[in-house]
């Protein structure tokens, strides 16, 4: 079982998408990165808060989970490309059937887990449908 | 730098092997290597090994000083070091191990690699081998690791018009050079329909695209070339140890259907060796699931980017093929024990390049390639050798 800090660290970027902007060259990153791996040492980084909206670049159906997502099965996972141009993986809540490359989709706010019986819940962001 | 060559291999029987423990497991492989080379242990100066997560299967660290130990090397006090590239960890070792004696810093090494899984229960092994995604930004969202080669099976589906059955067909020939390798995990043949029946694990991939849960051993001894032949009547020559990385989450790739550090890795082992795509006899290449080798022949160069599944199913890479790849079984029939399977891929070829392989013997092998994928492509490791 995790302490919670490894949870609360990571709030920004999953409740709320912050990730991060390359003022030098216009990359944006999500997640976030310190380092712009196109610029490196000249990158000048700030924050940014990402809409969410975006498309479905590729996707899978979960039927065989690890222990903590097993309640969770069938569930979609997919790549999704934000707006901006990053790319973040993320659950896409809709029937299996109705999923497909190019979907758009917009964030909701979920619970993503809990970290055993007794560990802490935690929280993110999903996608559904837009 | 020196030439490298393989003097001695061994690899113990993949399977679930309840009865051994890592330690049985390691001393069991060693001693084969040793006896195949011929190598006494005051010989030995410097052993590398490969192991995933000793730590998540089996509860131990220092895996290093734990082989030494039970290789009865321990009074020798014979340098150790634990090597880990999540699957690529064995490809790793044997790397780390060319490069010791390349530097000329040692003579001797034996690069093992291994991994003893059925400690634990599926759940519990699943997120260990899940760790070798993005923990943070993939896992933590419900990635699998099926599920990331499901994502890129998915596009490659997409994009290239693969078939379910080009899938499946990798899974039935890797089956059937299965069943001619004595150490191999499943020793039955396997058709089309059986996998597309299989239940699903994550969509397209079927429980018969995955390779399995395995515990497994293996150790290769290497020397300088110049020195092989005192020990070995038909030493191995490592041509080129090459390696490469990547973004860790799939979802940062440049294309989501190529792995770039297979790219990188084997162009930097074709230009070190001289050797060009077309002198390649075989290959073991990382089918942890079928579409990894098809996406694998593809980025090593055998065929064209979007006609690995049309290649598979018509036999190219098939035994008596333009280029047999997985004639031990692959990951897929011979098991896949992650922290050994780059040191079972070295073996393997020490076999077809001696034409020791039996029945699943490649008729003039002279040049083959091994290839061992970390992740879903954060790491690929590419070896080039010849008899």
């Amino acid at each position: 079982m995790s302490t919670v800090p490894r949870f609360w660290r990571h709030i920004p970027q999953r409740y709320n998408l912050v990730g991060t902007h390359c003022k030098n060259c216009d990359e944006y990153y999500f997640p976030p990165r310190t380092i712009c791996p196109t610029c490196r040492r000249e990158a000048r980084m700030e924050d940014h808060k990402f809409g969410g909206e975006g498309k479905v670049v590729t996707y899978t159906t979960i039927y065989n989970a690890t222990d903590d997502f097993k309640r969770q099965t069938p569930y979609n996972l997919a790549i999704i490309e934000l707006a901006e141009g990053p790319r973040l993986t993320g659950q896409v809540i809709c029937s299996p059937s109705d999923i497909e490359i190019g979907m758009r989709v917009r964030p909701v706010f979920r619970i993503l887990g809990r970290d055993g019986d007794r560990g802490i819940i935690y929280y993110g962001t999903k996608f559904v449908p837009a | 730098m020196r030439s490298v060559s393989i003097i001695g291999a061994g690899c113990t029987k993949f399977g679930e092997r309840w009865d051994d423990s890592l330690r049985d497991l390691v001393v069991e492989t060693g001693i084969m290597a040793l006896e195949d080379a011929n190598v006494s242990g005051e010989e030995i100066d410097g052993l590398y090994v490969g192991n995933m997560s000793g730590g998540q299967f089996v509860s131990q660290e220092h895996i290093g000083a734990l082989i030494s130990d039970c290789a009865g090397l321990s009074r020798l006090h014979v340098p150790s070091t634990r090597v880990e590239a999540a699957c690529a960890s064995g490809g790793l070792a044997l790397r780390q191990g060319v490069l010791a004696v390349a530097s000329g810093y040692s003579d001797v090494v034996i690069a093992a690699g291994v991994e003893k899984m059925t400690d634990v229960t599926g759940g519990v092994a699943a997120d260990a081998l899940a760790a070798a995604a993005d923990r943070e930004w993939e896992c933590f969202f419900g990635a699998t690791f099926p599920a990331l080669y499901a994502m890129i099976a998915r596009l490659h589906i997409h994009r290239y018009g693969t078939t379910r059955e080009q899938l499946a067909a990798v899974a039935v020939k890797n089956h059937q050079n299965g069943c001619n390798n004595p150490i191999s995990q499943y020793q039955m043949e396997i058709t089309i329909d059986d996998v597309l029946r299989s239940p699903l694990v994550a969509d397209p991939l079927r429980v018969l695209d995955c390779s399995p849960i395995t515990d497994g051993a293996a150790a290769v001894v290497l020397a300088p070339t110049e020195m092989a032949r005192k020990f070995s009547d038909g030493p191995i020559r490592i041509l080129a140890a090459a390696q490469a990385s990547d973004t860790l989450a799939l979802h940062d790739r440049r294309d989501i259907t190529t792995l770039d550090a297979t790219v990188s890795a084997s162009r930097k082992a074709f230009d070190m060796s001289g050797i060009e795509v077309k002198d390649v006899d075989l290959a073991e290449v990382h089918d942890a699931f079928t579409i990894g080798e098809i996406v694998a022949i593809e980025d090593l160069g055998f065929v064209e980017k979007g006609e690995g599944g049309r290649a598979v199913i018509e036999g190219v890479t098939a035994i008596g093929g333009d280029i047999p790849v997985n004639t031990s079984g692959g990951l897929k029939a011979c098991g896949h024990p992650v922290g050994a399977t780059g040191i079972k891929q070295a073996y393997e070829m020490v076999l077809q390049l001696r034409g020791e392989a039996g029945k699943r013997q490649v008729e003039g092998a002279e040049v083959g390639l091994t290839h061992n994928v970390g992740g879903c492509g954060g790491t690929a490791i590419v070896h080039i050798m010849s008899r």
